[in-house]
């Protein structure tokens, strides 16, 4: 009976052991900042994962994980419980991406949004959001009746004021009146804040809201009051179905298949990614029929030129606040001032908060 | 009819006891949980709290994840001691992070031993006198403390909020809400290369003999002591409750302004929005668990710690849930506040009486 006994125990170590050092797998970490069930940001992430696990490479997430000291913590035991690429889906990611990069020099890292990549073995990636945001303002400039496009945006960083301006330029191109007013909540999830944001926005008059910021608040804020709204990062209808005319929908998915595979195959390079409607990395959920079929058809024409090059987001000429020219007539904003945009266009009302 | 009676014989050993049934409790509680999730129990308790510190790098960040709550825990023990409500530990570190955050800046590319010495020091008197504010309305104009510390929290959110976006972000940094990495000379030093664990442990060790001396061997202490235990006998004494009220809060906010200013020059290394993922309403678990004794509140934080550690590498393992660990941090709580209530009190089950029906 004893025997029996220790002999089972060394077999269930033995096979708590084998479990434990069965590293030689393939394995692909993921990093988020919120919960998957967000139904924003870190949902499409997770959505991206699932196409990477569908391929039947192992994967792993963590979610929720604060942008402070815990984030190095989680990345390095990825890296250390044999993770051969790790993806670190949040600004605040890029510092703590960067120290365990140095670490583990036969691991991967891939962090969205950030400008760093101090090893060999880090890469960014992030999406031309602002696209999209073209076509929202095109949707907007037509569809309001009040002139005043309500904008919930998150921080004052390049990324988002190059939305505010992408969306304001094309909405000034169908609508020479449109204002938008903006509401800053510096944060990127409090459901809370988001709906107090869209509330007070349209309270001034802002018939159509849109944001960016990760919960589906200020849609469903929209749909009660009966104005017009845009859903953001993924595809939000179901939270507001007469509301939203369509949504910008963050398409990780071919990206992370992409650079899985290179990873496993051994073709990983380091590269800088900017992604936008041609990549498919920013998509458009169906458009809203209430819009009318004219103005859809235009819309649908726009996304492809967009897509194809023909036009593009910052086309001179484009003046700042103040009247100044930013962009000459004729002219493309190049990707080094899209990156570091900090000036509103004109038509925007109010600063940038400093 | 069920009577409920205090019990006037509670033994001390018992009574340092129920905080690790509780721990017990937790356990069982939460294999149940996971069996229900569909994980092995055993296993997935393992992978929570076992691996998480089978090796060095795991002690390491086990003793980072504890040395701030533990530093908290022992500064609200000397509030909540005295039944001074300080419910603002958040608020006040992160008071202390800014300030101390602050010289750090202004030390920017400045070599010399005596920069961080200086810094920490700043951050200690910027949480002291953070938690000044609720003593001073508390003893003067008899405001509630839990409020007035619990709004200040949000008060020192929003103005490190304002501090990262505006005046002390990065000049390079593209406008992201965070400041520079301070220089060199405004970093604690670690203890060994490769870990994280830094200086800022000896500190809290200092802090807590501190406390256990004040507590236990002073008159101050005492007077803490009897003030907790029953305010009419402090007054009846002829103790300055004022006085009192305003140092234990002076206390409370320097250990919670420690613990903030150890944060940003020690694993974080600048300042940005997410500085602390709430130690200070953690550090309100930990103290209690501890007993609000010194070295109890050391044991307590490890625990609450691992929780932490044990749910990232729970999910990382199994893909558990993250907020399990938050379900373990109140389970703790919870079961230690019911073996308490057992312990301070009989329940009698009595049998109808037909005159009472």
């Amino acid at each position: 009976m004893y025997k029996l006994f220790l002999r089972s125990l060394i077999s269930v170590l033995f096979m708590l052991g084998f479990s434990l050092n069965a590293n030689a797998e393939f394995k692909v970490g993921f990093v988020y900042v919120g919960p998957t069930g967000d139904h924003g940001w870190t949902y499409q992430h997770h959505e991206g994962r699932n196409a990477v696990e569908a391929l039947g490479i192992k994967t792993t997430y963590v979610e929720s994980v604060p942008e402070g000291a815990d984030a190095e913590r989680v990345i390095r035991q990825l890296a250390q419980s044999g993770h051969d690429l790790i993806f670190t889906t949040s600004f605040g990611y890029m510092d703590p991406t960067n120290k365990v990069a140095k670490d583990f020099p036969n691991v991967k890292f891939e962090h969205a949004t950030g400008y760093k990549r101090e090893h060999s073995n880090v890469s960014t990636y992030s999406a031309r959001f602002y696209e999209g945001r073209t076509l929202l303002g095109h949707m907007a400039g037509k569809m309001t009746k009040t002139n005043t496009i309500g904008y919930i945006a998150s921080f004052p960083i390049p990324e988002v004021i190059r939305g505010i301006n992408a969306m304001t330029l094309a909405a000034q191109k169908v609508n020479p009146d449109i204002k938008t007013k903006i509401v800053w909540v510096f944060t990127w999830y409090d459901p809370g804040k988001e709906s107090e944001a869209a509330q007070a926005l349209i309270d001034q008059g802002a018939d159509i809201i849109m944001q960016h910021t990760d919960s589906t608040a200020p849609v469903q804020v929209a749909e009660k009051a009966g104005v017009w709204s845009f859903g953001q990062a993924s595809d939000m209808q179901r939270f507001a179905p007469k509301s939203i005319l369509t949504s910008i929908i963050d398409d990780w998915a071919p990206y992370y298949v992409e650079r899985s595979i290179a990873a496993r195959d051994g073709t990983w390079k380091q590269q800088d990614t900017w992604h936008g409607l041609k990549e498919g990395m920013v998509a458009m959920a169906p458009y809203n029929s209430a819009m009318g079929s004219d103005l859809v058809k235009e819309v649908e024409q726009l996304q492809k030129d967009l897509a194809s090059g023909k036009v593009h987001s910052f086309t001179g000429p484009i003046y700042d606040q103040k009247g100044n020219i930013l962009v000459a007539e004729g002219a493309v904003a190049d990707d080094g001032m899209l990156a570091g945009m900090n000036v509103y266009v004109k038509g925007v009302e109010g600063d940038i908060p400093q | 009819m069920i009577k409920i009676e205090r019990r006037n014989d509670v033994s001390r050993s018992i009574y340092f006891l129920t905080p690790v049934l509780a721990i017990f409790l937790t356990l069982f509680g939460g294999g149940i949980i996971f069996y229900i999730l569909g994980f092995n129990p055993i296993e997935a308790l393992k992978f929570f709290f076992i691996t998480p510190i089978s090796d060095l790098y795991g002690l390491s960040e086990l003793l980072v994840k504890a040395t701030p709550l533990c530093l908290i825990a022992i500064g609200l023990s000397f509030c909540f001691k005295s039944n001074n409500w300080n419910i603002g530990a958040e608020g006040q570190l992160i008071f202390g992070g800014i300030v101390g955050g602050g010289v750090a800046l202004l030390f920017y590319n400045h070599d010399g031993f005596y920069v961080l010495p200086i810094i920490i020091l700043s951050g200690a008197i910027g949480g002291m006198l953070f938690a000044m504010i609720p003593a001073i309305l508390k003893t003067y104009f008899n405001t509630n403390e839990i409020l007035v510390s619990l709004m200040l929290v949000y008060v020192a959110k929003l103005l490190l909020d304002y501090l990262v976006v505006g005046p002390w972000s990065n000049p390079e940094g593209f406008n992201f809400p965070e400041t520079r990495q301070f220089s060199e000379s405004a970093r604690i030093p670690v203890l060994f290369d490769g870990l994280r664990i830094h200086a800022g442990i000896f500190i809290t060790l200092i802090t807590v003999f501190l406390s256990w001396l004040i507590l236990y061997k002073t008159y101050l202490g005492f007077q803490i002591k009897v003030s907790g235990l029953s305010l009419k006998t402090a007054k009846y004494a002829g103790y300055k409750g004022k006085t009192m009220i305003i140092i234990v809060f002076m206390i409370s906010g320097a250990c919670a302004g420690l613990a903030g200013v150890g944060e940003i020059t020690g694993p974080i290394g600048q300042l940005h929005r997410n500085i602390s993922p709430d130690y200070g309403f953690t550090a309100i678990i930990v103290a209690f668990l501890g007993r609000l004794n010194p070295v109890g509140i050391i044991f307590a934080s490890l625990i609450v710690a691992l929780t932490y550690l044990g749910a990232e590498t729970a999910q990382i393992f199994l893909q558990v849930p993250k907020y399990t660990g938050q379900v373990f941090q109140g389970m703790i709580l919870f079961f230690l506040l019911g073996s308490d209530y057992l312990l301070f009190f009989k329940i009698k089950f009595l049998g109808l009486k037909k005159n009472e029906l």
